[in-house]
């Protein structure tokens, strides 16, 4: 039999506990995945009890809260913290979603946050998403078309074939999708993910774009858009409300047609 | 120095910041042969023009009502309070309408009318026939304008293999010996390495300073980098006592609900009920200047006649709108709304408050985007190398009060026009001169500094001091008293930056470190905001003055302009005000009370 060893760093030891020093009545304990690139020590979970009382409401509130008061080397991404920017993506209470968006209240018992899943970790909860902005790059989302706009003028578009682009071209590129998808995680290096297949079919939807047979074309692999099981997951996290199962499952069937 | 790795580069543009402007300048750079390099220290699309709601202001006329590029110019001048240049403010309305159709060109997903033009809806201040009724100017993509223009622009850029440098923060300008800028210094947050970016012109378009105050609609990264380093470079900032107060941010959390909700339609009450902005404004009531609006909410609220237990916020309704129509041009705030106050629209009203939103000051450039100083009597001397765009800049087109919709043009416009000049004024791959390793130097003995800082204060302490003394003293009115008791609070608040204490001494992805040097830039931000508001004694646009509530023309028509040293002492002189306009195709707007 073959011996196989976890791969580095893959243990999760119990780390730092800071208890709350106050008579706070209203507390709740955050149990973050913390690790540092510096050392050669596993990742560890630290406990960081808050007062709530002195809290805003949301996950990304209480993340702030501890970065400045508790441990300011806590790392994560954040920007506009309304759910626009799609920095604080990350994995709470089982969830992949934007730290912004997440109410505290929502979670039942401890609030337990670790990176978005099965990407390389850079440090504590900051993934290093590098493979997946070449992915988007990949399928070249971009507005492609063989005939110039009349100059000086828009591109018509009729509001029945705008509306087909709704709810694609809102997507704020935080990976949740993505890093919930089971296929994703495995193939990860070869299929694109929910996240870009919705970027391309944004593009392939959009009536002023007149590349969609070549679009089409190189998304026919088995493995960039097949790899699609139709799992769902990344429809049930998507923070945004967004159906990229919807999206891939139009492609798909854009592709019967073609043949 | 050896401690750090320096990593060398040569391009004939560096672009530091990757929003709308930064983007639109590295597109036009890029597209037209220039070596570019755009740095920025988070992913492009995360960058703060992405939550811009409502729209972009042109002329495009696609709703037929005889709109001209004159009557948003008139606007425009009318709502800066007559501190805008009326050449710039000339410029940015005219090539409003080649940039907007540039956008919608690039794939812009903007909203449509029933014929398939781009969808405009009425904003703030934006009049038709100098002032006679309301306007139909915002270009809209749904109430998520931001997010589609700097989406596309970005899309554009990779189109045309733009070279990113992401999750770079800027630490200082490269200035030679002659004043000259010959590029920036940056740390890469991946690896914790220095890279040197030599450039012939460096672009600042590093937004605005929004997190100087407590509460503001400005994301985190609002810190001002660019215009802190251009101080650290001897340069002044100008007009920076104007800061725009949002009439509609969500009450607590601070968040942005657009403008354009009011221009569909949406309008404010106070306790009593009353649609009180049509007493302040009988013309453009709930639409009036954004100044005018969070000023009567402001006046409403300290009359008694606030809404909820303590009486301290106001009320803003949306739900006799039809639901097909929220959901249509307004479903981002009809979330935001969900998300953050719990409220349903289509059934209640939205708390709001007046909430801190734009800095109408910064770098000051002229209409081409290259930064000017005051050398003696040149008031309009150009700094060689160095240009400034968007939310940083002052050129100064917004003047004492930006209207709604004229920011995202501002960043497009001047994107475009920083582009165009680079292409004129940049040799395409000329030779750098060298730099003398002290310049180098003395960026790091700074960076190292604060590296290893190990006083007894946090940076979230500090940061908080200093965001509650600007929230109370350079607030939606001002006075004396307070405006004199901000400037010692601020000034006593920056010496504690000698005590603070940083935890993380890693190189890599330090964001301990990197919120230490942001707040460095923001505490000099906010003396100078905080001095410049206290030495204006007039009321113009968004600098209200309680002792001298008139605009004074005679004395007070002319830009702040401020330099800090290394002690954080201030000096101050004047610009005068651009009157002129650009052509003969348009006459200059003469003062006028500001009436709406």
């Amino acid at each position: 039999m073959a011996e196989f060893a976890l791969p580095k760093h893959s243990k999760i030891v119990k780390g730092i506990d800071y208890p709350i020093n106050s008579q706070a009545k209203n507390t709740k304990k955050i149990n973050v995945y913390r690790w540092s690139p510096d050392d050669d020590e596993n990742p560890r979970i630290d406990s960081y009890t808050i007062d709530l009382d002195h809290c805003g409401p949301m996950v990304l509130d209480a993340l702030i809260k501890i970065k400045q008061e508790i441990d300011s080397s806590l790392t994560f991404r954040r920007s506009c913290r309304e759910g626009i920017c799609g920095s604080c993506s990350m994995n709470i209470d089982g969830t992949n979603t934007l730290a912004c968006l997440k109410s505290i209240d929502e979670v039942k018992g401890d609030i337990n946050i670790y990176p978005l899943p099965h990407m390389e970790v850079i440090k504590d909860l900051v993934p290093d998403l590098s493979k997946a902005y070449e992915q988007l790059t990949s399928v070249k989302p971009w507005l492609q078309s063989k005939s110039d706009p009349e100059k000086g003028k828009s591109r018509k578009q009729s509001p029945k074939e705008r509306e087909k682009i709704d709810g694609l071209w809102e997507c704020v590129l935080c990976f949740s999708c993505s890093t919930s998808c089971p296929s994703y995680w495995w193939n990860g290096d070869k299929y694109l993910g929910p996240a870009v297949l919705l970027q391309a079919y944004r593009w392939i939807a959009d009536s002023r774009d007149e590349n969609t047979e070549q679009r089409l074309e190189e998304l026919e692999d088995s493995f960039k858009l097949y790899r699609c099981h139709t799992i769902m997951n990344c429809t049930k996290t998507c923070p945004k409300g967004l159906n990229p199962a919807k999206a891939i499952g139009e492609i798909k069937k854009l592709q019967l047609e073609r043949r | 120095m050896s401690e750090y790795e320096i990593v060398d580069h040569e391009h004939d543009v560096v672009v530091v910041g990757a929003g709308g402007a930064g983007l639109r300048a590295t597109l036009g750079m890029v597209s037209g042969g220039l070596k570019t390099a755009c740095i920025t220290k988070v992913f492009p699309t995360r960058s703060h023009t992405v939550a811009a709601q409502g729209g972009i202001g042109a002329a495009l006329n696609n709703m037929g009502e005889n709109d001209s590029w004159q009557f948003h110019m008139y606007d425009t001048v009318k709502g800066s309070d007559w501190l805008g240049d009326q050449d710039a403010i000339e410029y940015m309305c005219k090539e409003a309408i080649p940039s907007v159709t540039e956008l919608e060109n690039f794939g812009v997903p903007f909203s449509r009318t029933e014929d398939g033009e781009v969808y405009q809806r009425p904003f703030g201040g934006h009049t038709l026939d100098y002032g006679k009724k309301m306007a139909r100017r915002a270009c809209a993509a749904a109430d998520r304008t931001g997010h589609a223009i700097l989406h596309t622009l970005y899309q554009q850029c990779l189109k045309y293999q733009a070279e990113f440098f992401v999750e770079y923060i800027a630490l200082d300008l490269l200035m030679d010996d002659n004043g000259k800028c010959v590029g920036v210094l940056a740390l890469c947050m991946d690896d914790g390495k220095i890279h040197r970016f030599r450039g012939h012109q460096t672009v600042l378009a590093t937004g605005g300073y929004g997190r100087v105050y407590f509460s503001c609609t400005s994301a985190h990264t609002c810190t001002g980098d660019g215009n802190a380093m251009v101080l650290r470079a001897g340069l002044p900032l100008q007009d920076m006592e104007f800061v725009q107060f949002h009439p509609t941010g969500v009450y607590g959390a601070g968040v942005l609900i657009t403008e354009g909700s009011r221009g569909e339609g949406g309008y404010l009450t106070n306790s009593e009920g009353e649609r009180f902005m049509e007493r302040y404004a009988p013309t453009a009531k709930d639409l009036a200047s954004r100044d005018v609006v969070s000023r009567s909410m402001t006046i409403e609220i300290n009359e008694g006649r606030g809404v909820g237990p303590n009486k301290d916020h106001i009320f803003m309704h949306l739900e006799h709108i039809d639901p097909a129509t929220l959901q249509m041009r307004l479903p981002g705030i009809s979330e935001t709304a969900k998300i953050f106050c719990g409220v349903d629209v289509t059934k209640e009203p939205i708390p709001v408050l007046p909430t801190v939103h734009y800095n109408m000051g910064g770098i000051p450039t002229n209409y081409h985007g290259e930064v000017v100083t005051r050398k003696g009597n040149d008031q309009d001397a150009v700094v060689s190398g160095l240009m400034a765009i968007g939310e940083a800049a002052c050129v100064s087109v917004h003047g004492a009060n930006r209207l709604g919709t004229n920011s995202l043009l501002d960043i497009v416009v001047f994107g475009r026009a920083a582009a165009q000049r680079a292409l004129k004024t940049v040799e395409k791959g000329s030779a750098h001169a060298p730099l003398p390793k002290r310049v180098t130097d003395k960026i790091l003995a700074r960076l190292d500094k604060v590296r290893h800082s190990n006083g007894d204060v946090s940076v979230g302490e500090v940061r908080n001091s200093m965001q509650n003394a600007m929230q109370k003293h350079a607030a939606v009115f001002r006075s004396n008293t307070s405006m004199k008791e901000g400037v010692e609070k601020v000034d006593t608040i920056s010496k504690g930056m000698d005590n603070i204490g940083i935890k993380d001494r890693s190189m890599i992805f330090n964001t301990d470190l990197v919120e230490a040097l942001e707040l460095e830039n923001l505490m000099q931000q906010a003396i100078i905001t905080m001095k410049s508001a206290d030495q204006r004694k007039e009321s113009r646009g968004a600098h209200s003055h309680e002792d001298y509530p008139e605009r004074d023309d005679k004395n007070w028509m002319k830009h702040t302009i401020m330099w800090l040293n290394d002690k954080n002492k201030t000096k101050l002189d004047y610009r005068d005000v651009h009157l002129n306009t650009l052509t003969n195709e348009v006459a200059s707007i003469p003062p006028a009370a500001r009436v709406y």
